[in-house]
């Protein structure tokens, strides 16, 4: 009989939710109590909103449990391990009985995340032990030709995953085309989208399935060196990155005639970013790697002729990489089987925001977007109307629960006005104010925009006052014009993709919640009560306990009312802080 | 604009208590490395916790790396700090998720317990009160990290817990047994 397993999913999300303790917890009971199991440590599972996680493996299967605590730990340990008695209260997810999160997992088609919650990322030996490093040792076994390799990728139509949804393979094509001493291929690992946390999953939980794409795409295009450019903000991330480099080398998977293939001279390092959203542009990235200000410069040349340190580059995204290896092995037709005509494959989406299961799903091209927020994410949380989602982050826009038929795909979801993006969806109920929304991303790329261009410049900083102004309750009439007008400006005038797509948060939202626009500029009122200078406060006498608790805080003194007695608000001296409603215990301000 | 991010009257001029010997071998490290720049500067701050402005004449110096070019690439990563910071940084997450989950009331709730605005630190040097744009942990929105410690799904009320218990701790280690 096969060894118990019992395996805890550390990644960054599970750490922040006690998996540390959870672990530490188990191999304490485990050597008190002389128990015969094997530990392991893994690293996201996907199911984020049931951290910390914790598998156990038996001879009848695999167990999922979640929101384990070291009390519930110690429990599935006793009763499960040493009992063989499972805990089915805890199972969220297994094949051996219903569950009430075993949907969560079934529409999904794993390919990038393979490995994801399955190995342990700093073990090298988890990743060959399925199937990890074959795509490689199989180009390399069977000398296949570089344009072979280059062909296979675009005849599987893999687009680029960091967003653009450029075809892969043409990439590679161009900077193979492109004769020189030196090549360079980088990882965009800069994952800078606020809400999107794809490639830190796989980075953290499978960094070798990255490696390897990398290496193939260096034989492709015959690159002789590697760059990861990773976050800082991703401490986790790095340290796996690290381990992996280092035992790929060992292995003499990095370093002079790789696998035996005379000539094939690769090795990758992590370059850190210092924290510039523009560095998700390919040339920002170059000049950010040469240790210079991350601005975007004028293509052509594009990377492909002249980039890093003016050689020939190739950048992709994290993803984009992660599904290669895959390719190369089960072939492009395998992988091309999934998807739409003109978007191929799987994509990974980060789920957040007001929706009941946040996490990471892997699901096919074609499937709509209606079915990854309910059938996946479980619909809103505390079961209130869904009002939007949010894709593509500062680039993309918000789908309305009107068009939550579009389906995964690039252009479908291009349509819309939003992008696919990286792979963010956060998700909005009827108390998210798409005014506030779109005022929060202009925010962002307005401190994110590099300065180069006047327009991303001085238009993005234009937008964010009209916005501010809107939602402050002195918006005017006109302004909704003035938005697009400059919106149109600022897209048409800007050299990279921040600016010309910085506008897009603002027009998809006027596009599709106009009214809400214009409730704020005609009517003075914030229909999801979120912009606070448009509400009115009021105390709701039967609630009010007179513990003076307002009164005190208020900072205008415009709150009456005796000790005990009830409490009423002078609206003519009301500055609407807000502070009366965040400070009282007993829900008695209303604000409508 | 990026250049925004610092406040160039508010760099001070700390001449005293920075060892520039720490910094002899990261040089040593970097010396005819390309791309130089910005490790010697992320090196510089996990040094000193932020980058005193001797160590910018210093690095530029031995390496002949511009100052001009070294504050202009400084100023324009969210990373790099010009000021000393506190003994523990909270980082309030303002990404997306957060955002929708009321991450403005965390950082309400921690102007108001720690008395200091965003960006500053506050007199006894013990906390830093950053925001930034996204932790990556959106699943358990809203997010603060104080050191490597991240806490998640907070209200202001839990916030400010976390932070007094830091301040007790901080006190029981101080006083003398």
């Amino acid at each position: 009989m096969e060894q118990t397993k019992v395996i805890v999913g550390l990644g960054s999300c599970g750490i922040a939710a006690g998996a540390k303790k959870v672990y530490d917890r188990i191999k304490a009971e485990m050597d008190a109590e002389g128990l015969d199991f094997e530990l392991k440590k893994t690293s996201c599972i996907g199911m984020c909103y049931r951290e910390p996680l914790v598998e156990i493996i038996d001879e009848n299967g695999s167990y999922l449990y979640g929101d384990i605590d070291e009390k519930r730990a110690v429990e599935i340990i006793q009763k499960h391990v040493s009992q063989h008695n499972p805990v089915k209260d805890y199972v969220v997810q297994t094949e051996l009985f219903e569950t009430s999160d075993n949907d969560f997992v079934k529409p999904q088609v794993k390919i990038v995340l393979r490995n994801c919650g399955y190995i342990d990322p700093e073990k090298i030996e988890d990743y060959e032990a399925r199937s990890g490093y074959r795509a490689i040792r199989k180009i390399a076994a069977e000398r296949i030709a570089r344009l072979d390799v280059i062909q296979t990728v675009i005849n599987s139509g893999l687009r680029g995953r960091g967003g653009g949804g450029f075809p892969t393979g043409l990439k590679w094509k161009f900077a193979n085309d492109n004769k020189a001493d030196e090549k360079f291929i980088i990882c965009n690992a800069d994952e800078g989208d606020p809400g999107a946390f794809m490639d830190r999953s796989v980075l953290e939980g499978d960094p070798h399935s990255v490696l390897e794409g990398m290496i193939i795409g260096a034989y492709a295009i015959e690159a002789t060196g590697g760059v990861i450019y990773c976050r800082a903000e991703y401490p986790l991330a790095i340290k796996r990155l690290n381990i992996a480099i280092e035992q790929a080398r060992e292995k003499g998977y990095l370093g002079k005639n790789i696998l035996g293939v005379e000539g094939f001279n690769f090795d990758i390092y992590i370059k850190e970013g210092a924290g510039a959203f523009v560095c998700g542009e390919e040339t920002a990235l170059i000049a950010s790697v040469e240790g210079l200000r991350g601005m975007p410069r004028k293509r052509p040349p594009f990377p492909a002729a002249s980039g890093l340190w003016k050689k020939p580059t190739n950048i992709n995204n994290v993803e984009t990489f992660a599904n290669i290896p895959w390719i190369i092995l089960n072939g492009a037709e395998e992988y091309a089987k999934y998807g739409t005509d003109r978007s191929k494959g799987t994509k990974v989406f980060a789920l957040a925001g007001k929706i009941k299961r946040s996490g990471l799903v892997e699901v096919p091209m074609g499937i709509s977007i209606r079915d990854v927020i309910f059938k996946l994410g479980g619909g809103i949380q505390e079961d209130k109307k869904f009002k939007a989602v949010q894709m593509g982050g500062p680039s993309g826009g918000c789908i309305p629960d009107s068009l939550s038929d579009t389906i995964v795909d690039y252009d479908s979801v291009n349509a819309t006005g939003a992008i696919m993006g990286s792979g963010g969806m956060v998700v909005m109920d009827e108390a998210t104010c798409m005014v506030d929304v779109a005022k929060f991303f202009l925010d962002f790329t307005r401190k994110e925009s590099c300065g180069k261009c006047t327009f991303c410049r001085m238009g993005t900083t234009r937008m964010l006052e009209i916005l501010t102004r809107i939602t402050e309750g002195k918006g005017e009439e006109g302004d909704i014009q003035k938005l697009e007008e400059l919106a149109y400006e600022i897209k048409d005038n800007s050299l990279c993709g921040l600016g010309q797509t910085a506008p897009n948060p603002v027009l998809t939202t006027i596009r599709y919640f106009r009214d809400e626009y214009e409730a704020h500029i005609r009517d003075k009122k914030c229909p999801a009560k979120v912009c606070k200078s448009l509400l009115t406060y009021e105390v709701i006498p039967d609630k009010c306990t007179g513990c003076t608790l307002c009164a005190i805080n208020c900072p205008v003194d415009a709150i009456d009312g005796e000790r005990k007695g009830i409490h009423f608000i002078r609206q003519e001296d009301c500055i609407k802080c807000g502070m009366c409603f965040t400070k009282c215990k007993f829900d008695a301000i209303l604000t409508y | 604009m990026r250049i925004e991010r610092i406040n160039i009257e508010e760099i001070k001029d700390v001449r005293e208590g920075v060892d520039l010997a720490l910094l002899d071998p990261l040089i040593e490290k970097f010396r005819d490395k390309k791309g130089k720049m910005i490790p010697l500067l992320q090196g510089t701050q996990d040094i000193y916790g932020y980058i005193p402005r001797e160590a910018f004449e210093k690095i530029s110096g031995e390496t002949g790396l511009k100052l001009s070019d070294m504050f202009g690439v400084a100023t324009f990563y969210a990373q790099f700090r010009m000021n000393p910071v506190g003994k523990h940084i909270v980082k309030v997450c303002h990404g997306t998720a957060c955002h929708v989950q009321n991450a403005n009331s965390i950082t309400e709730a921690m102007q108001e317990a720690l008395g200091i605005d965003d960006g500053e630190t506050t007199e006894d040097g013990m906390f830093t009160l950053e925001s930034v744009a996204c932790l990556g942990c959106c699943s358990l929105a809203p997010v603060m990290m104080i050191g490597d410690d991240t806490f998640g799904k907070l209200t202001g009320t839990q916030a400010i817990r976390i932070i007094k218990e830091i301040r007790k701790k901080e006190l029981k280690q101080n006083q003398p047994d």
